[in-house]
């Protein structure tokens, strides 16, 4: 299993986040070398707490062009915007408590930052928005041959019986399927999807049709497993998380760790394949939704109602 | 129903809980008729197994009669009436693992595999009454129990054997078997068994039906022994003789031939310095399991012996020989038992009469005493071996 996460090598090229990041280092620098000359050039007074300010300000500087020129990732962005909204607050102190000297760079420090803050939340929010294609690979092998399992597979409207995250695939032409997947936060999420390549015993693969909300692809290949042992089959998903970077945190924050789920969901494909249906416990009565459900039902029968609620 | 219930550490309790429904299609509804308690039950209650949760309950050897079966059991393998062991590893009998009888290790019956793995590299076989670890599925310490994928498991005995005759088919003789089993005993091999509790008992009486010269019974508890040595074999108590002399003394010097560890995680050790260590590295988590059984086993094999361990290991273990091991050509065989491949054939030498599995048992007591039970056996009073509890 791996992600590939290709933001980091795109934004490596990315002028306005190499711009960014020479920007903080330009700033860093003085701020860490002189932070005495800098407060003054700031026109604050040059006191003890003034100057360790502009020093803890110089590092962060500092970091952040480490972070935007090394490896670079939206977080560094992110961490930047803050950084703008810590440094508005001090000068709007600094305003605010100011004798008077210097006011006018204090003004127009604060100017510049307001500015800087701007490209910053503006480079944040647009380097973010397309950062997260995520690919996802799995793999098990199934004491079948090639062809039983590519029928299993084929019939698109028993997927959600073993992928956690659909709940609904309707066949709706010979190439054509609509998918309803629920998503964190429980909202659902709903996309038409083109077979795009079909080879009995060998290969299925999808695509979401234009006007997806998640634009997403996938593939399964069946292989003949090595000693007569059946087939190997092989997943990839690739899909653009809603809400990007932070969507794919808020889901992992959620329990729905997406390398685990897929696994999972091959696992389940295994069962049905090999005994006909998802095993479930009296601690896992859900099946296909056991992950969710740690900590689990005590290891004992359900009552009634969870029975109800279990199987529905 | 009534059924023993795991309530915190080192505590369990008789509860009133639901009756057990069909989940899958080809489930079976037990009435149970004879159930016990296992050693490794011992393990769940002090806690050293993770992932048990309140209310859980316990129990993975178990038997009684079929009354109710689900829909996907078809041409009769299983009919309501029949009278069934139940395997404690629950195997789909389908997935590679089943193919090469490799039961414990069904690839398809653990709901939390994914957990599993984490502790394990590859997920293992459901078990009944044994932590989510092995998939949260209800134990047999109860009235009434579900058996899952039960025309893939459930034995069916046909004859009139009584309930003590047949229970421990379930877990504890086959596992002792298997002890034997995994020896690859020859002509003239002398087998060492560490532990004389019931399976270690059982590995014994497996080691002399499978051929073994001499078997030689190690142990603390002079009560055990007595019980080894009256069946012919040779006994060392680890708190008064030093067992690796007393191994030489008893091979001519040459060491064990094969030497079979049924202690498992929780041993104790002659020297109470080295038990210490070890205790107290258990108690902070920094080993999960003390392995002075496997590490003297291992020490005392002769040179290309095999070393077979059926006591049970959770997690991780410190200072194990691997020179010894390595430079001496040991084999180390081992995992939890595959009851389904051994039932039948053991059936038939309790039927030959070649094996009495009743020899073991010195407690009766119905289901409601269950914790008393526990505490008999976990204490080692009133000379207890094996607990059978009715419900």
């Amino acid at each position: 299993m791996k992600t590939d996460n290709r933001s980091t090598s795109r934004l490596r090229h990315d002028p306005l986040v190499r711009g960014l990041g020479w920007a903080s280092a330009l700033l860093g620098v003085p701020q860490v070398a002189a932070p005495a000359g800098f407060a003054r050039v700031l026109g604050v007074d040059d006191t003890f707490r003034h100057r360790s300010a502009t020093t803890a300000v110089g590092v962060r500087e500092l970091a952040a062009a480490t972070g935007l020129l090394g490896r670079p990732h939206p977080a560094w962005l992110w961490g930047r915007v803050g950084g703008d909204l810590m440094d508005l607050t001090m000068l709007t102190r600094a305003l605010k408590n100011h004798d008077g000297r210097g006011l006018g760079r204090t003004v127009a420090a604060t100017a510049a930052v307001t500015a800087i803050t701007a490209t910053d939340v503006y480079a944040a929010v647009t380097r973010t928005r397309r950062s997260a294609p995520m690919e996802l690979t799995a793999a098990t092998t199934v004491a079948q041959s090639p062809d039983e399992v590519y029928a299993l597979w084929r019939d698109l409207e028993r997927l959600p019986d073993f992928m956690a995250h659909l709940d609904e695939v309707r066949v709706t032409g010979p190439r054509t399927s609509h998918w309803r997947a629920g998503a964190p936060f429980g909202k659902a999420v709903e996309w038409d999807a083109e077979t795009t390549q079909d080879v009995p015993g060998r290969l299925i693969a999808w695509q979401s049709v234009d006007g997806a909300e998640i634009d997403n692809s996938g593939e399964v290949r069946f292989a003949p497993a090595p000693g007569g042992r059946g087939t190997e089959i092989r997943v990839t998903l690739r899909y653009d998380l809603p809400g990007g970077a932070l969507g794919k945190a808020a889901a992992r924050y959620f329990g729905e760790e997406p390398h685990q789920q897929l696994d999972d969901d091959l696992r389940r494909f295994k069962q049905i394949a090999e005994t006909g249906e998802v095993v479930r416990s009296e601690g896992a009565p859900g099946g296909k939704r056991a992950r969710g459900e740690f900590p689990q039902h005590p290891a004992r029968p359900l009552t009634e109602d969870e029975l109800k609620e279990a199987l529905a | 129903m009534k059924a023993n219930c795991w309530t915190g550490r080192n505590s369990v309790e008789v509860q009133d809980v639901p009756e057990p429904s069909i989940l899958n299609s080809r489930d079976a509804i037990v009435k149970i008729t004879s159930t016990a308690i296992c050693g490794s039950d011992l393990h769940l209650l002090d806690g050293y197994v993770p992932t048990m949760q309140k209310g859980d309950i316990m129990g993975h050897e178990f038997m009684g009669e079929v009354v109710e079966v689900g829909p996907g059991i078809t041409d009769g393998k299983l009919r309501v009436g029949d009278r069934v062991v139940v395997p404690f590893p629950i195997a789909c009998g389908a997935c590679a693992s089943c193919r090469a009888e490799l039961y414990s290790c069904c690839e398809n019956t653990n709901p939390n595999a994914g957990i599993s793995e984490k502790f394990f590299g590859h997920p293992t076989a459901g078990i009944y009454g044994y932590s989510h670890l092995t998939g949260g599925f209800a134990g047999g310490q109860a009235e009434y129990a579900r058996v899952v994928l039960a025309d893939a498991n459930a034995l069916r005995i046909e004859s009139d054997l009584g309930d003590e005759q047949v229970l421990f088919l379930s877990d504890i003789l086959p596992t002792g078997y298997m002890g034997a089993d995994m020896c690859d005993i020859q002509e003239g091999d002398v087998v060492a068994v560490w532990g004389a509790g019931p399976v270690g008992q059982f590995a014994m009486d497996s080691a002399r039906v499978l051929g073994a010269e001499k078997v030689i019974a190690i142990d603390k508890e002079t009560y055990r022994l007595d019980m080894a040595a009256a069946q012919g074999y040779t006994t060392i108590n680890f708190e008064d003789t030093d067992v690796r002399s007393a191994l030489l003394e008893l091979t001519g010097g040459r060491g064990p031939d094969k030497c079979v560890d049924a202690v498992g995680m929780e041993a104790t050790h002659g020297a109470s310095h080295v038990h210490l260590y070890d205790r107290a590295k258990q108690a902070v988590r920094s080993e999960t399991d003390r392995p002075h059984a496997l590490r003297q086993a291992i020490l005392s094999c002769r040179s290309g012996g095999v070393v077979s361990v059926i006591g049970v290991y959770g997690g991780l273990i410190d200072k194990f020989p691997a020179g010894a091991w390595m430079n001496r050509s040991l084999t180390l065989r081992t995992g939890q038992c595959h009851v389904q491949k051994y039932m039948k054939p053991l059936l038939g030498l309790i039927e030959q009469g070649k094996i009495d599995p009743t020899r073991v048992i010195t407690h009766r007591l119905p289901l409601t005493e269950a914790p008393t039970g526990y505490d008999v056996f976990k204490n080692k009073k009133d000379r207890c071996e094996k607990v059978v509890l009715t419900p």
